[in-house]
């Protein structure tokens, strides 16, 4: 290159140059080929060491007991079994723990996708004394951490005699501050237009929230419904409070049945484990994109 | 008329009140309740029946084993939103760029944000194990991560850090992708190498939403509490007695409700001095 350089731009040729424009095309494709090279590598190992754990847990999950127990390495199964799987849901009602979180989580992503999205139309669209403060009340209510109400929960429940039934695991969570500001975050930017001809057109509040603003502001119930039902999914100290019998235990404070000292039952443990998650990440999975298009769009921006 | 301006103007109140209702009930009313209790002692049935003032308080402030408690939760917590926005960002500049594939490593950076803590404790259990453990195989080590004291409050944090990454992930993508590409180009041409752009350019583009995930963090991993009572029960000794799980031991093991909530207060302004003295900070202007 550099005697081309050299060469002052009258003296230079037109095949010298198309050659000199090929090399250098040639080493930009090679520097960008080698840069995404790296890139892939260093997420390879990134998304291994991310993922290590889960990886682990499925290839316990097959594994039969016996290949657990050695010092040798043992990352892959020699002879993957399902057997632990069957193990697993025949030592604890793992079906019915299933149905209860199912039951409890979808009930609570329902409930709060009704009470937040009522709380936020009346916020963005309505006028009222108050409104201001009430809404700043709200949001006060995320600086209270749960483990500093849970005592008196526990002891409000009790003298209900709520202990150990399904409306105990779910009342409680029927609202998140959470929810009712990312709803009115869509709200706000929702053409008043449309809500102002509605009301010209005899349309009832309630009719407008549910024929008109919730059908158009779906993202934002798919992001809440993504997020609230695996939160409830996932729930652990209220659950592990608050039931007691197998008949309303959930996966995460029931799975704790399988976690014993008896070292056979580890591997049933484990596959115990995958069977919970699966579901967890499978709503993850295909809600991912609703999700953060919906934590994203102007909630947390900058 | 009369009547029809009545909905009018209490009708906006209706569609609150669902949502009112809850926090009333299962925040508000509680909150003040924990404030009550913690000014009495209970019976086992959680009744308060002695007023005792800030006599809960004061023997908590003695207490060798709440200051152990306090200075575990800290260490817990610098360790966990260290990690865990060490792991989110490093995630996050690694998707920056498009490159094939990235939307299977984006989906694995955030899947931790989906998992149970509880589940998660149970594979990290086994995965710590002393003999047939991973972590032990692939390091040629023979430590006996959980039941040593010195060992077992890393590991919690270790555990906490990983599940927490997921979102953080999401917020430095969201981070990123805010920053102006041009400046990018600008610092190329300007011949700014890798490693200054990141310090430069990135850092100082990511700061806002940087504050925002550490405030988020911090408030996050003080409530950890299923990993902890999994994988430790708060042992060995009180090594990994975070505060939450000591209010949870203390109310329903030894059924102190009344120690508990003062405990539970304690948490609540710490949690809320923290924040508000974070927000102090910012409006000052960190900014780079």
């Amino acid at each position: 290159m550099e005697n081309i350089i050299a060469k002052s731009p009258e003296h230079i040729s037109r095949e010298e140059l198309i050659a000199l424009q090929k090399l250098e095309n040639q080493k930009a494709k090679i520097k960008r080929r080698s840069e995404t090279g790296i890139l892939i590598g260093a997420n390879v190992v990134m998304a291994i060491l991310i993922l290590l754990p889960l990886l682990y847990a499925i290839s316990i999950a097959f594994m039969p007991s016996s290949e657990l127990f050695t010092t040798a390495m043992n990352l892959i199964p020699q002879h993957p079994t399902l057997e632990n799987f069957h193990q697993a849901l025949v030592k604890v009602p793992l079906v019915r723990f299933v149905i209860n979180s199912f039951v409890v989580a979808a009930c609570i992503t329902f409930g709060q996708i009704i009470s937040c999205s009522l709380a936020a139309f009346s916020f963005s669209f309505l006028e009222f004394k108050g409104k201001n403060i009430l809404f700043m009340i709200v949001m006060a209510t995320m600086m209270i951490p749960g483990e500093a109400t849970i005592i008196s929960n526990y002891l409000t429940v009790s003298g209900w005699k709520w202990l150990d039934s399904y409306q105990v695991l779910i009342v409680p969570y029927l609202t998140s501050a959470m929810g009712i500001f990312l709803f009115r975050q869509f709200y706000m930017s929702f053409p008043i237009s449309l809500y102002e001809s509605a009301k010209i057109d005899g349309c009832s509040n309630i009719r407008f929230i549910f024929r008109i603003l919730l059908p158009l502001t779906k993202s934002a119930i798919g992001a809440m419904a993504v997020y609230t039902f695996i939160n409830a999914w996932n729930m652990y100290m209220w659950p592990l409070l608050v039931t007691g019998s197998n008949e309303l235990r959930t996966v995460q404070i029931g799975i704790g049945m399988l976690d014993s000292v008896d070292s056979q039952s580890i591997t049933l443990m484990i596959a115990g484990v995958v069977m919970i998650i699966l579901p967890s990440i499978s709503i993850f999975i295909v809600g991912q994109k609703q999700l953060i298009r919906g934590m994203f769009s102007g909630a947390v921006k900058g | 008329m009369k009547d029809k301006s009545l909905i009018k103007r209490f009708g906006a109140y209706g569609y609150v009140v669902p949502a009112m209702l809850v926090f009333a009930v299962f925040l508000f009313y509680p909150f003040f309740k924990t404030i009550y209790l913690s000014m009495y002692k209970t019976n086992k049935m959680g009744e308060a029946k002695l007023f005792v003032g800030l006599g809960n308080y004061i023997d908590l402030l003695t207490s060798k084993s709440f200051y152990n408690s306090i200075a575990v939760t800290v260490i817990f917590v610098l360790i966990v939103v260290t990690g865990s926005m060490l792991l989110g960002l490093i995630a996050a500049v690694l998707c920056n760029k498009t490159f094939p594939g990235i939307r299977f490593f984006s989906t694995a950076y955030a899947l931790p944000m989906a998992i149970a803590s509880s589940s998660a404790a149970m594979i990290f259990k086994i995965m710590l194990h002393p003999s047939i453990g991973i972590v032990n195989k692939l390091l040629h080590l023979d430590i006996n991560w959980i039941n040593d004291p010195k060992y077992a409050l890393v590991c919690v944090a270790v555990l906490t850090a990983w599940l927490n990454s997921g979102i953080n992930f999401l917020y430095f993508s969201a981070g990123l992708s805010n920053i102006d590409e041009s400046i990018y180009e600008r610092a190329s041409v300007d011949g700014a190498n890798e490693v200054q752009k990141f310090f430069q350019l990135t850092l100082p583009g990511l700061s806002p939403i940087m504050f925002y995930t550490l405030v988020v963090n911090i408030i996050q991993a003080f409530q950890s509490f299923g990993q902890v009572k999994v994988l430790t029960q708060g042992g060995p000794g009180e090594s990994t007695n975070l505060i939450v799980y000591s209010i949870y031991r203390d109310a329903f093991f030894n059924f102190r409700f009344g120690s508990a909530a003062a405990q539970s207060v304690i948490l609540f302004a710490l949690i809320m001095c923290l924040t508000l003295v974070m927000f102090k900070v910012e409006k000052k202007g960190v900014q780079y």
